[in-house]
């Protein structure tokens, strides 16, 4: 038999946990509902006026989704660590990194994506304009994607811990803050008419970071969490 | 050189060392700040754009210094500790937290006392206060990452890998604060930026910023101090040496 | 190789779980065709022993070779050469027997819907093939851990209680695939309370004390 190579292995890691979603599709659907029930929070809290939710549509719609994506990420290596299925994955010889990637690239496929698609849709309910939806898509896609590797990370350190979804969101939020400066900022510009060229592009720089660097923080942190 | 790097590696040899080098820090430490915090509050001029109430500034701006040093040479430590596996620098990596905690706090709480006077408000979102109050997040997220381990070897490596990829991070806050300031007010200076002053109005800054620095210097020797006899609770030389 | 012809050595390895000195100067060798068997009374450090040779705990002082290389540097080398059964049993309740394998030995192997049939059959599980790990009972959880050993095409096997909920088919099973696995010219390595193999000329023990 020939050793698999690595590609190879990080798409049977991605596919894996298509299949072992699709068997639980309604923890799928959680974090989007729960997206959906924290936009709607915004106008209870403030007003009906569309044209005074305009103004904040951008930031809303982006805080709603960084806190969505983090809730679902909190169970990101839960199940694996405590069936042992981490440790095989660490002795398997293969680059541990690439294996969590793909593992955090199914679940963004499975809970960031939608979100994202979802989010011109609740962005029009707070008055976003049409002309802005490409730029909020764009903008939620690498920041979605970057929260999935930050939350990755901290997910990977916090696995053990008892309610460690409250610990995870201290770690993670204030790393990602850049994220949505820029993104919500882009979203605004947009409406305003404004190009937002310049912080969609620093957005994608810092998405190209954490991909590259990401697999490395969250290979140490499993190595550390498989330690029991 | 080398020898002495290598007993600091070993816990009874840095515990005795540090506990020599902590009075070469703290008396010095001591002097400076006395002197700085004299010369600020009385034989530096008034300034005549800000009266007064600037001299905050000569606590706030060395405490915000401080806060971004000790986070980089607490990530330093820990990638240290991580990479080469040496447990002092884990050691001193926790010990460094909570200094590098207070001095943001302290930094914030100046902030603010600074702001009430110039703007009429507590609190004002300018770069170097929000910036604070991040660098605050990644602090109380490192001390509570710490603290959520039973296993302290477990601890040290989690938090230092935390660590180093909040300090890698550190740089893309600043910058991401500094740019969502700018943009209501495109060509201003960050409100706390120093006033251009005269070097008489100088010297007490870098006098407070130096006799801080030292401080650091005392207050790690001190807690690395009790780190290690935590750490090394059950081991024999500390029994022999009492 | 080490010079006695031992493809595994272990030398003073110490570890420590949080403030306890669990193993202390811990030495030994193992060599082609041999099994190991670990002993010593419950909580005495056998699963810590195993977990640091496979590298998941990290020893604190010691080496140790794998074909006359030291471990440290090269880690996945070593690790391709290693299959480990512990507690457990790393399968996911709502993966099928089959794909359990596919998606997990299949990350070390290239395997064919055949290879996969073989070594459910190997281990008696094959008409279980595809019941999802859920509806398995717990000995034949372990056989389909035990499935993975057949198809992980290691030299060095290292097992932690590999017998635990099995019937006396199934110790005899094990036992059957060290014996194979181990005259083929690999190598094993096992904590074991029960008896396993003991009468074989295979064996040599390591007794850890407290």
């Amino acid at each position: 038999m020939t050793r698999t190579p690595i590609l190879e292995a990080a798409r049977l890691v991605f596919r894996r946990d298509l299949t072992l979603a699709w068997r639980r599709w309604d923890e799928v659907t959680q974090p989007l509902i729960f997206y959906v029930v924290v936009t709607t929070m915004f106008p209870l809290a403030t007003t009906p006026e569309l044209s005074q939710l305009r103004l904040i549509s951008g930031g809303v719609v982006w805080v709603a989704a960084l806190l969505s994506s983090l809730l679902a990420l909190e169970a990101l290596f839960r199940a694996d660590v405590e069936d042992g299925t981490t440790e095989q994955w660490v002795l398997s010889g293969q680059p541990l990194g690439y294996l969590l990637l793909a593992k955090v690239a199914a679940h963004w496929m499975l809970t960031g994506l939608p979100l994202v698609l979802m989010s011109p849709i609740v962005g029009t309910a707070l008055g976003l304009p049409f002309e802005a939806w490409g730029t909020l898509v764009v903008s939620l896609l690498a920041g979605t994607g970057t929260l999935s590797v930050l939350g990755g990370i901290g997910a990977a350190l916090t696995v053990g811990v008892r309610r460690g979804s409250v610990l995870l969101s201290l770690l993670v939020l204030p790393l990602a803050m850049p994220l949505l400066i820029f993104g919500a900022r882009a979203v605004t510009m947009a409406i305003d008419g404004d190009s937002p060229a310049g912080p969609l592009q620093l957005l994608a720089a810092i998405f190209f970071l954490a991909l590259s660097l990401g697999p490395l923080a969250m290979s140490a942190a499993i190595r550390i969490s498989v330690e029991n | 050189m080398w020898t002495w790097f290598h007993k600091l590696g070993s816990p009874p040899h840095a515990y005795r060392i540090l506990g020599k080098m902590a009075p070469w820090f703290g008396w010095p430490a001591l002097v400076l700040i006395l002197v700085a915090t004299w010369w600020g509050l009385w034989k530096a001029p008034t300034d005549y754009q800000q009266g007064d109430a600037y001299r905050i500034l000569y606590i706030h701006a060395p405490s915000a210094w401080m806060s971004m040093f000790a986070y980089v040479m607490m990530a330093v430590a820990a990638a240290i500790g991580l990479i080469w596996r040496i447990k002092i620098a884990h050691a001193a990596s926790a010990a460094g937290a909570p200094i590098g905690a207070s001095f943001t706090f302290l930094a914030l709480a100046t902030g603010s006392i600074w702001g009430k006077p110039m703007w009429g408000t507590w609190w004002v979102w300018d770069a170097r206060l929000t910036s604070e109050l991040l660098l605050l997040f990644l602090y109380l997220g490192y001390m509570a990452l710490r603290a959520s381990f039973d296993d302290p070897q477990r601890a040290d490596r989690a938090s230092a890998v935390l660590a180093i990829v909040g300090v890698i991070n550190v740089p893309i806050i600043h910058y991401s604060v500094q740019w969502w300031t700018t943009l209501h007010q495109p060509a201003s200076v960050t409100k706390m930026d120093r006033p251009s002053i005269a070097l008489v109005m100088l010297i007490p800054l870098f006098l407070m910023m130096a006799g801080f620095q030292l401080y650091y210097g005392w207050a790690m020797c001190r807690r690395l101090r009790g780190e290690i006899l935590r750490r090394e609770r059950n081991a024999g030389w500390l029994k022999e040496a009492n | 190789m080490a010079s006695d012809g031992a493809l595994f050595e272990a030398r003073a390895i110490n570890a420590w779980r949080g403030d306890r000195h669990i193993l202390r100067d811990v030495s030994f060798t193992v060599h082609p065709g041999e099994f190991l068997k670990i002993t010593g009374p419950n909580g005495v450090g056998k699963t810590t022993l195993l977990r640091v040779i496979c590298g998941l705990l990290p020893a604190e002082t010691g080496d140790m070779f794998w074909k006359g290389r030291n471990i440290r540097g090269t880690a996945d080398e070593f690790h391709i050469d290693l299959a480990y059964l512990g507690h457990l049993n790393s399968l996911k309740a709502d993966l099928t027997a089959r794909e359990n394998l596919k998606f997990l030995s299949g990350l070390r192997q290239s395997l064919t819907a055949a290879d996969v049939d073989a070594a459910l059959d190997r281990v008696g599980i094959l008409s279980r093939g595809d019941l999802p790990a859920r509806s398995l009972s717990a000995g034949q959880k372990r056989r389909l851990a035990l499935a993975r050993l057949v198809l992980a095409d290691a030299d060095l096997w290292i097992l932690d209680e590999p017998v635990t909920n099995l019937d006396t088919a199934g110790i005899a099973l094990v036992e059957e695939l060290i014996h194979e696995h181990v005259s083929a010219g690999g190598l094993a390595i096992a904590a074991a309370h029960q008896r396993l193999l003991d009468d074989a000329a295979i064996l040599r023990r390591l007794e850890l004390e407290p």
